[in-house]
């Protein structure tokens, strides 16, 4: 308690290197909070497009139910399929007038009978795509295939180059951050010298006089950290219903509150490590 | 109490603050250094807190033999001791009752405990009113008090007052002189440094003189000699 009131005495003396140090840490963490709900997001967006049928084949309207049994069998025959369902045009006028539910002017126009009938096919493994794409293109009863392989591989490149993107800014900003903030805690020690002697004179021990600064890393993170958590978590709130129907269909907004909280543990985690490394950098520099 | 075996003290220039300084001083006695400005009287206090080690020689302060003393130590030891320094140091954007505090507060004493002796030794010492003033706002003599305050507040063993007297008026410094003749009285260990003969002659207690770093003069009921 008194090492935190000595802290704060600091902090209210020099207010604007304060506010400097806690601007530092609150860009640094907004970039980790909106780059970490990008990666999170897109890699649910991934496991999604997974998740669904990677292949899917559309039938005509003159293939008949013996024809369509026929390269059922042949599929499961190459033993490459793990799973297959088999959507009838009812069926696939249901899914239509689930997803359109809300704009009454698409159902009207649309029945059973210009829907098609389709198969929807996973493999076992994701290079098998390309073998049981051209077993169906070969039926003459099929009239198109939706293959997913380029949606889920284009994602995956995306996300992957957005996590390097991401992890290399956040790198460059806790770097810059921790920079900083040994310069700030240095500038403190160098104007509390004269009063760091005579404390020492008066018989007090090294860790009496260090631990106010190491306090100031960690006060400087964890209220940059904060700053930073309410600021994305408002653009991501804020954002929500916009990203919901861009993200028609793919189950992952609105975030829970639980994950939100769950950010903000882990980003005052690496605050506190952040303020601990930089202030303890600055007090084996400045006051040996 | 004391004790100074073959104690000298040079400086990285080459200059020599103190040279073969051999001494014992008891517990409870009250002892007068006295020499000229550079005789080396503040390099002697300095060495006795142990701001820095001795080029040669031993010296011992009460159970502690500074010359093997570990850096975690020195904290302990600069409790024992109280210093009354000679530019007071004491600090200006604190107010006086959060100076005389200070070495309690640095010592790990409980707020309470902290604040109940900080205000007994202010009363003692006539300061009870100045309590929430800030150093620039009291007088040279008034000052020389705080800081004596401060020194004592930790109850040490050993006083070591350097020119405690060296800016006040005459009756001022007389005042203060009996407040540490007071607090010997009390079984403090007092040793102070001053250039002032007429305080020094008024009380016939021993007097070391240094010149250059060297002891000139050990009395035990001395005059201030110097030339």
């Amino acid at each position: 308690m008194r090492f935190l009131n000595t802290t704060l005495r600091h902090i209210r003396r020099s207010p604007y290197q304060a506010f400097a140090a806690i601007l530092i840490m609150t860009v640094t963490f907004v970039a980790i909070s909106l780059f970490t709900f990008l990666i999170l997001g897109s890699s649910r967006v991934i496991s999604y497009f997974e998740s669904k049928p990677q292949v899917t084949a559309f039938f005509k309207d003159t293939a008949k139910q013996e024809n369509i049994r026929a390269l059922e069998d042949q599929l499961r025959a190459s033993g490459k399929v793990s799973k297959m369902h088999f959507v009838s045009k009812n069926e696939a006028l249901k899914i239509y007038r689930q997803q359109n539910k809300n704009d009454p002017l698409l159902l009207d126009l649309v029945t059973a009978d210009i829907l098609p009938a389709s198969l929807e096919i996973s493999t076992y493994k994701i290079e098998d795509l390309a073998s049981v794409y051209s077993m169906i293109k070969q039926s003459s009863f099929v009239q198109e295939v939706i293959f997913q392989k380029d949606v889920v591989s284009s994602l995956t490149s995306w996300t992957n180059s957005l996590r390097k993107i991401g992890i290399a800014l956040v790198v460059v900003l806790s770097i810059v951050s921790v920079f900083i903030m040994i310069t700030i805690i240095g500038i403190r020690i160098s104007q509390k010298k004269d009063e760091i002697e005579i404390v020492r004179l008066l018989g007090a021990s090294g860790w009496y006089i260090r631990w106010p600064f190491i306090f100031e890393g960690i006060l400087y993170g964890v209220i940059g950290a904060f700053f930073a958590w309410i600021i994305s978590s408002a653009i991501l709130l804020y954002e929500t219903p916009f990203l919901e129907s861009f993200l028609k269909g793919i189950p992952i907004l609105p975030v829970s509150y639980i994950f939100l909280l769950e950010v903000l543990g882990a980003e005052l985690v690496l605050a506190i490590l952040l303020g601990v490394f930089a202030s303890f950098i600055a007090v084996l520099r400045y006051l040996k | 109490m004391i004790k100074l075996d073959k104690v000298s003290k040079k400086f990285g220039n080459g200059g020599i603050a103190l040279s073969e300084v051999t001494l014992s001083i008891d517990r409870g006695e009250f002892v007068f250094f006295v020499g000229r400005t550079g005789s080396g009287k503040t390099t002697l206090f300095r060495l006795l807190i142990r701001e820095f080690f001795p080029s040669e020689g031993s010296i011992i302060v009460g159970d502690f033999d500074l010359g093997n003393l570990p850096n975690y130590k020195i904290p302990h030891l600069r409790r024992k001791v109280g210093v009354v320094f000679q530019n007071l140091k004491l600090l200006s954007d604190r107010t006086i009752f959060e100076n005389i505090v200070l070495p309690l507060e640095v010592s790990g004493f409980k707020d309470r405990d902290a604040h109940k002796r900080t205000e007994e030794i202010m009363q003692e010492l006539g300061l009870s009113e100045h309590r929430d003033k800030f150093p620039i706002q009291l007088s040279g003599g008034e000052l020389q008090r705080a800081a004596i305050a401060r020194a004592l507040v930790l109850s040490p063993e050993i006083l070591l007052a350097d020119e405690p007297t060296g800016n006040l008026d005459p009756k001022t410094g007389e005042e203060i002189l009996d407040l540490l003749m007071d607090i010997n009285k009390k079984g403090t260990t007092v040793i102070m440094a001053t250039h002032n003969d007429v305080m020094v002659n008024k009380f016939a207690k021993r007097v070391i003189s240094l010149e250059k770093g060297k002891i000139i003069k050990d009395q035990k009921k001395g005059k201030y000699e110097i030339s």
